[in-house]
């Protein structure tokens, strides 16, 4: 739960991020909570809410909106995950996404780096307008900002580095995660922000292939103080082979004895207007946390499941 | 049955036979990825500790661990014993197993013993307890220093710190989570 003075940073914190993109030129959006599809995805399960399940990430209509013509949009919203609860994890949580028309993954690491550090100067100098000491932001800002522009890490390199078997066969075990998260994610952004990126083809269902390795999605994630903080990537555009990811992800979800899902057909259509765009996940939660100098995620917003 | 999404802190699952406490948790889920539980736990039995990541489906078996209410009677060099006040079956435990537990625990006085399979591993007391003191030097009255403290013996051989205005003879109050001196107490 967040304290009386907390409360405001986290609002300022609202407030600096949607000027950041109204002075961009992005259009604030707001779409449905329920759906009655969502996208298939093997490790992400929606909680239920009557014959509608609620939005794991507003992917959906963001991009069914960027079809109709949008260029600039972005999104504060509530996404749900089932089970998901730990240090890091809410099964209610905030996220702020945005896309960009005619943009790639490149594009958005730069837009993730400028919105953080924006932010930074923003709730300092808001700090100091309202008399207070700035002392609690300074500490990230020092990891932050000298560190620009921020190091960029292919997951194939981090493995080679840091992991005791190479990717292909983490892969072929079905270790990565755990690889990941055991050994190389608390390396990650301890001496300023680190993007990982390329990341390999079966775990990005919705990004595109890499024209110079097709073994490899236009996808990264970015950590900050070891912990990840936004997932972005280049969008698949392609209605047919968006199709055949997303028949492989029902199979992979079926076989592991899940739930019979139905496929997001009206997305699916929209797909064929669709025109090459990037689009980013970004954990508000997360980076309120960071920013307030938490260690836990139920510390950083105003109720957590623990306060009700 | 417990599944993955019930790990936690304290959680007790029972792992080839032997019974365990989960002493840390960190749930971790990389994006689009697994979910991850990774657990720290102690054999209760042993004492070893190891660590282990679980998934999603892993499945764990609740241990099979039984409280009973029972009295303290005695001891008997490495074996203490205790009494079941209902059925009056009575068992032993080596000090090995109850560890510091010893310090705080008085002829009749009542616990909770904890069974795995039939066997009693441990036991669990009362938060506070109020041991008698038996040895303590006399409290010099010109010290006036009200922070320090001073060394005593209570009837079960334990020593501790405490206020110098203790006696011998004194009841006081101890809490056996910390082993530290918390009142004292007039009866």
């Amino acid at each position: 739960m967040l304290s009386y003075e907390e409360l405001h940073h986290r609002a300022a914190l609202f407030r600096i991020i949607r000027d950041f993109f109204h002075q961009q030129h992005f259009l604030e959006i707001d779409t449905p909570v329920r759906h009655p599809v969502l996208i298939p995805e093997a490790n992400i399960s929606p909680l239920e809410s009557e014959a509608f399940f609620l939005q794991t990430s507003p992917e959906l209509c963001m991009k069914r909106l960027l079809a109709l013509g949008c260029s600039r949009i972005f999104q504060i919203c509530r996404c749900f995950r089932r089970e998901e609860r730990g240090r890091h994890h809410l099964e209610e949580f905030t996220m702020l996404e945005w896309y960009r028309s005619g943009a790639d993954y490149l594009d958005l690491m730069d837009d993730c780096e400028a919105l953080v550090c924006c932010c930074l100067d923003e709730m300092r100098r808001w700090l100091s307008s309202a008399g207070m000491e700035d002392s609690l932001f300074a500490s990230l800002s020092d990891r932050c900002k000298p560190t620009r522009p921020w190091r960029k890490i292919a997951v194939k390199d981090a493995f080679a580095r840091w992991s005791e078997i190479p990717l292909e066969r983490a892969l072929a075990e079905s270790l990565f995660d755990e690889i990941l998260v055991e050994k190389i994610e608390p390396r990650l952004g301890a001496e300023g922000p680190v993007f990982l990126y390329d990341y390999p083809l079966s775990m990005a269902s919705l990004a595109k292939r890499k024209d110079t390795d097709d073994t490899v999605a236009e996808r990264f994630e970015l950590y900050l103080d070891g912990v990840e903080l936004a997932n972005g990537f280049s969008e698949l555009t392609d209605p047919d082979e968006q199709r055949e990811r997303f028949v492989d992800e029902v199979g992979t979800i079926a076989a592991a004895g899940g739930r019979e899902m139905a496929l997001p057909e009206k997305f699916l259509a929209d797909l064929e207007k669709l025109d090459t765009c990037a689009g980013v996940a970004f954990g508000l939660d997360r980076f309120c946390m960071l920013l307030l100098g938490k260690n836990d995620i139920h510390d950083a917003v105003p109720f957590s499941p623990r306060d009700l | 049955m417990y599944s993955a999404s019930d790990l936690r802190k304290g959680l007790k699952i029972q792992i080839d036979g032997d019974p365990y406490i989960i002493t840390d948790f960190e749930f971790s889920k990389p994006g689009k990825g697994q979910a991850l539980y990774r657990c720290k736990m102690r054999n209760m039995i042993s004492g070893n500790q190891f660590s282990q990541t679980y998934r999603s489906n892993d499945k764990f078996e609740k241990a099979a661990l039984e409280e009973r209410k029972m009295q303290y009677l005695y001891n008997q060099g490495e074996e203490y014993h205790f009494m079941d006040n209902e059925s009056f079956d009575q068992i032993f435990i080596t000090r090995e197993h109850l560890g510091d537990n010893i310090n705080f625990m008085m002829d009749n006085m009542e616990v909770q013993v904890l069974f795995f399979d039939g066997k009693p591993i441990d036991v669990s007391l009362p938060i506070f307890v109020n041991l008698e003191v038996v040895k303590a030097d006399p409290w010099a009255k010109g010290d006036t220093s009200g922070t320090d403290t001073k060394p005593v013996t209570v009837q079960t051989g334990y020593e501790l710190q405490v206020p110098p205005f203790v006696e011998e003879g004194d009841k006081i109050q101890i809490d056996t989570r910390t082993g530290q001196y918390v009142t004292r107490v007039k009866e």
